[in-house]
């Protein structure tokens, strides 16, 4: 089972963390803004330089190339960027494998035509949970997954990670401002202090 | 037919023109009188000063002092291109990035033009050799400096959306092709926009020199052609190696963006 390690992990003067999460288990992490949290979900992914190892099973970080890291532990940043016209060309594996999370989320094949140009940052934060998916990563980083969705659509998103890392024994990480959906979600839960100390509760 | 010599009268004649819109700038507070002014300044003063350096190098044909005179061309062609940059490298990278592209666009070129096409003895007979280095360096200096401009400030203004490619596993490469892309169109556009006018809009100032000189229309047309082939190909090459070489400094070993190393 694919068990994510952080050691002694330190950026950017920060740390150093140690974290470990079961796999198909959910860490929630808290913490005022400006702490650090999306910095280590950062780092985690290896997007900026760092010391100490990441590990996930057997793999490490430092040992396979950057993109086959980042590929298997998936990071869903706070905000989602798009670059091409339409929602389509930024998916790489044929329509029908997705239909069924477009469908939990909301959408239907026709979302592979829609202009990126006229998505609603709500409907862009949905999708960008099904591109990611698309890599079948076998971790997630989940940086406010959430945030800018209205009730209805928090739940079916939170239940679609949720069924994903059930299934496919994915370990993740967490990361609100909602006490009440870490309350649901989560089985362990990390706080992280305003000068970036990492605390475990319970 | 040799050239008419113009009598230090007749520069003045032109020299009484700048002035004059000196004081029409002044008239009317453009602001322009002091730079105008200096600019032209500096053209006389260094322009005089290499011709005197050129009537040397013209009397001794050696090696070592077209070689030498290269160098320093290249030099601050290459500080010049780095100078251009809205946000450059540290002084050193930055300045080495420059001259590498330089040397491919401009050395590498005009080499093969003096030493295959032209084939004068000896090949680096400085009448040639210098005036041809010149006109490619200060060409495709504009076309480099043009492509690493615009290389860095796309990728300053997309780096969300770069990051994001490499978060979904795309390499370096993958996640930048269309701003690679992009800013080697932005470097080749002028040379390109150059050669479709030339002869129709504008009469390209080296053929002109030459028929001023005296040369017969058709050979300064030859070698109107000679040269535009040789900057468009320059700057391409130029181009390439400096994106290239840019992309290789802003990610490191494992595809990280590193856009905190540029300085405005």
């Amino acid at each position: 089972m694919n068990e994510l390690q952080i050691t002694d992990f330190t950026f950017q003067g920060k740390g150093p963390y140690n974290l470990a999460i079961a796999a198909g288990t959910v860490s929630g992490l808290q913490g005022a803004s400006g702490a650090g949290k999306s910095l280590l979900l950062r780092a985690i992914a290896d997007l900026d330089p760092h010391q100490g190892t990441a590990r996930l099973g057997s793999m490490l970080c430092h040992e396979v190339p950057a993109q086959l890291w980042r590929k298997t532990v998936g990071m869903l940043p706070a905000e989602s960027f798009w670059w091409h016209d339409t929602v389509g060309e930024h998916f790489h594996v044929p329509v029908q494998e997705l239909e069924g999370n477009l469908f939990q989320l909301g959408f239907d094949a026709k979302v592979v035509e829609w202009q990126v140009s006229r998505m609603s940052t709500g409907e862009k934060q949905r999708l960008a949970v099904v591109r990611l998916l698309q890599n079948k990563p076998q971790a997630l980083l989940l940086d406010e997954p959430t945030a800018s969705l209205d009730k209805a659509n928090i739940e079916s998103v939170e239940k679609l990670l949720l069924n994903y890392g059930t299934e496919q024994q994915v370990p993740m990480l967490w990361v609100s401002h909602d006490p009440d959906q870490l309350e649901r979600v989560a089985d362990s839960l990390y706080f992280m202090e305003s000068n970036g100390c990492l605390l475990q509760r319970s | 037919m040799d050239v008419k010599p113009l009598s230090p009268l007749d520069l003045s004649i032109a020299a009484c023109l700048v002035v004059a819109l000196a004081l029409l700038s002044r008239r009317f507070r453009l602001g322009l009188e002091k730079r105008l002014l200096i600019a032209a300044l500096r053209t006389t003063i260094q322009l005089l000063l290499i011709g005197q350096v050129l009537r040397v190098l013209f009397d001794n044909s050696s090696l070592v002092f077209v070689v030498a005179i290269s160098m320093v061309m290249l030099t601050v062609a290459g500080r010049e291109v780095t100078a251009r940059q809205q946000r450059r490298l540290p002084s050193f990278q930055g300045w080495l990035l420059g001259t590498s592209s330089m040397f491919v666009s401009s050395f590498s070129v005009a080499f093969i033009a003096l030493a295959v096409i032209i084939n004068n003895d000896p090949w680096f007979t400085p009448q040639y050799a210098i005036p041809l280095l010149g006109m490619l360096l200060g060409n495709t200096m504009n076309g480099i400096a043009l492509s690493m401009d615009r290389m860095t400030e796309t990728l300053w203004q997309q780096r969300q959306i770069v990051e994001q490619r490499l978060l979904l596993g795309e390499t370096a490469s993958q996640a930048t092709a269309e701003i690679r892309a992009q800013a080697m169109r932005s470097g080749m556009i002028p040379i390109i926009n150059s050669m479709a006018a030339a002869g129709l809009v504008s009469l390209p100032g080296m053929m002109t020199g030459q028929i001023l000189g005296g040369s017969s229309p058709m050979d300064a047309v030859k070698y109107q052609i000679l040269v535009m082939f040789l900057i468009a190909a320059g700057t391409g090459f130029g181009c390439i190696t400096a994106i290239w070489m840019l992309s290789g400094r802003l990610f490191d070993e494992r595809d990280r963006l590193c856009l905190d190393q540029l300085r405005t």
